[in-house]
């Protein structure tokens, strides 16, 4: 991976703005993302993953949450200096995103012809008279049967697992660089999740994309990822090839997510292995935002952020135990 | 589907037979119907005489048994003033109204849906503020203050508009105004928060994500879905204009039902007055079940359940 990256996200800070207080979701986030490769964003519920990947597309909940700081280069352009016009010729083309729900993800009131169909037009690339036929098309690579008359259908019509498809189709109707998949929490149905990382697979399979693949599941990463970034309290604690983190995880919050997946093959719901609570977003505590849980804290990990600190080749931790002492 | 009509038309006419039998007894209460069709002069013989004629010797239960089975064969009795029978009275003024709540409707939906969609778009802002104050405003003038003051500008001061009666079409354009603007404040309110909830749906986002520009992800994503509580309450809306048509109607001097209301309470004209309640509930029953059906076409999930 001596190339260049795709997407660069250096020091994204989004903060909510709530009647009282801050909520500092994301906090100084930086990632990278090369061209094919599938980077597993993963961290327990309200760690700021879903408000990371907003913010990539520059959609972060209006007017509560704003990107305060940071830099998104995507192939040599800042999207945090670009203007909502040109936001939106990048939306959908250039980053695509799954939301984290997609039963509810599809309007109630337009079918699923009409909503396939305006996200072939917004390309611009097709006459109109071919968008039914690459509608059509699109749904075939989704594996949805009898794609011709699911155009004509209304999303309540379609079980879970087509309602997931087609989503899965529009966001490939663009033939987007980036797709950023939220992995749905609500429905942990095992067939639904099986469905869902095989729909992700076959999507990625058919174009050189790279995958953001967000979870909170540290066994499924291992399934799906090629590289990890682990996310505690708005902030990136670890990041490195999948292999090298999982043998080896350097930080004591990604040894005890590691430690919750009982086999990778069952999901995990919660950390057993890791006492108390992730801190309140309005309130992280000074010093390592682990360091409450931490059974190695030290005085200076009540004090300081530790820095971002080399494990291995392409894997860091930000912990202190890293450090000469 | 058809089930569902079924169904929703047995339950309108179990309603009409309660309002039948509210007002039947209702009027009972108030004294003998006879005396108010007797001139002062009647002697009681004459009282008894019409008492018997009309059937009102005999036990309630009877004589409402009667005044349905009239009521069936299309006989609500007669009105005392006019000396004509009470349905024939309300099915030559009917158009009159009719031809007043559509345009009214889309007066009241051309103000109140960009009210409300862009107070919802902005909400917080100045203009979702503004909006608020004139839905206030709305609901805070009486309509018959409305209807008499655009008489006294555009009639009295100006000249530009006719101020009464039917006619051509310059004369709907008071009328109109004064029946519509009586919606717009509940109109706009309802819009406004139920556009609050679809902004905040999954599709939205998703919507947004596909880069659709805001103004399609307003007006062809939301808007549709944000009507919907409109329609169900369209047949309530729909109510209010044939209430709010006795105001409008009165204030204009227009020959609708709504005129007719308010001429049988002032005349004491009581047979008129319980065969119009009665119609106006059959008109909105029947608004309800139109309702209903187009609410099932905007709305797929309940057109294919
Ligand atoms: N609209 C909002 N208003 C206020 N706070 C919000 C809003 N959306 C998210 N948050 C807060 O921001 C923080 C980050 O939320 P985010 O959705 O990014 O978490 P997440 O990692 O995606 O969690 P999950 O795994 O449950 O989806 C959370 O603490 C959440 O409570
Ligand atoms: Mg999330």
């Amino acid at each position: 991976m001596s190339q260049a990256p795709l997407l660069e996200v250096r020091d994204l800070h989004t903060y909510l703005f709530p009647r009282r207080g801050v909520i500092r979701a994301v906090d100084g986030v930086s990632f990278t993302l090369h061209r094919g490769e599938t980077l597993g964003l993963v961290g327990e519920s309200g760690c700021g993953k879903t408000m990371t990947a907003l913010s990539l597309l520059r959609l972060v909940p209006q007017p509560v949450a704003r990107i305060v700081k940071g830099e998104i280069w995507l192939e040599g352009e800042d999207l945090l200096q670009k203007s909502e016009r040109e936001m939106r010729r990048i939306r959908g083309r250039k980053i695509a995103m799954i939301l984290q729900d997609p039963q509810t993800s599809l309007n109630p009131v337009l079918t699923v012809g009409t909503q396939l169909i305006e996200a072939l037009a917004l390309q611009g690339r097709e006459a109109s008279s071919r968008l039914v036929a690459r509608a059509v098309e699109l749904l075939q690579r989704v594996r949805v049967a009898d794609a011709a008359r699911r155009l004509r259908h209304y999303p309540h019509q379609l079980s879970g697992g087509m309602k997931q498809r087609v989503v899965g189709a529009i966001a490939m109707a663009g033939n987007p660089q980036v797709l950023i998949a939220d992995e749905p929490t609500t429905a942990l149905d095992v067939t639904i999740q099986l469905q869902y990382l095989n729909l992700l697979k076959e999507l990625q399979a058919q174009t050189a994309m790279a995958l953001l693949f967000i979870t909170h599941d540290f066994g499924v990463v291992a399934h799906t990822c090629d590289r990890v970034a682990v996310m505690y309290a708005g902030r990136i604690v670890e990041s490195g090839p999948v292999r090298a983190v999982f043998n080896r995880p350097a930080h004591p919050y990604t040894q005890a997510l590691i430690a919750a997946v009982p086999s990778l093959d069952e999901p995990v719901e919660r950390l057993d292995t890791i006492e108390g609570q992730p801190p309140a977003p309005e309130a992280f505590p000074a010093g390592c935002r682990f360091h409450p849980r931490c059974p190695y804290a030290e005085p200076r990990c009540h004090q300081d952020y530790p820095p971002t600190l080399p494990v291995a080749d392409g894997h860091t931790a930000a912990c202190w135990r890293l450090a000469a002492p | 589907m058809q089930r569902y009509i079924v169904q929703r038309f047995v339950q309108g006419l179990f309603l009409l037979v309660l309002v039948a039998a509210v007002v039947f007894f209702l009027g009972r209460l108030t004294g003998n119907p006879a005396d108010l069709m007797l001139p002062e002069d009647a002697t009681p013989e004459d009282r008894a005489a019409l008492i018997r004629t009309l059937g009102l010797d005999r036990p309630y239960h009877e004589q409402f048994l009667i005044f349905i089975a009239n009521a069936l064969r299309g006989d609500l009795g007669e009105s005392i003033r006019y000396r004509r029978p009470a349905v024939a009275l309300f099915f030559s003024r009917l158009p009159n109204t009719l031809k007043l709540v559509p345009p009214a409707m889309a007066v009241a939906l051309a103000m109140a849906i960009p009210l409300g969609v862009l107070s919802a778009v902005y909400r917080g802002t100045l203009l979702d503020r503004l909006a608020g104050v004139i839905a206030v405003l709305g609901l805070a003038t009486p309509n018959f203050w409305l209807g008499i003051l655009l008489i006294y500008i555009f009639s009295v001061q100006l000249g530009w508009l006719p101020s009464a009666r039917m006619g051509g079409i310059r004369h709907y354009i008071l009328p109109t105004i004064t029946l519509g603007t009586f919606l717009v404040a509940g109109l706009m309110r309802l819009i406004r928060s139920s556009m609050l909830e679809v902004l905040d749906s999954e599709f939205v986002k998703l919507a947004r994500i596909k880069g659709l520009s805001e103004t399609a992800v307003i007006w062809r994503h939301c808007l549709r879905n944000a009507l919907i509580p409109v329609l169900t309450l369209a047949g309530v809306f729909l109510a209010a204009l044939v209430t709010g048509a006795i105001v409008t109607e009165t204030v204009f001097a227009w020959p609708g039902i709504g005129r007719l209301t308010f001429e049988a309470v002032i005349f004491r004209d009581y047979p008129l007055l319980q065969a119009v309640v009665i119609l106006d509930a059959v008109l909105v029953l029947f608004i309800n079940l139109v309702v209903d059906v187009l609410y099932a076409y905007i709305d797929p999930r309940i057109r294919y359940t």
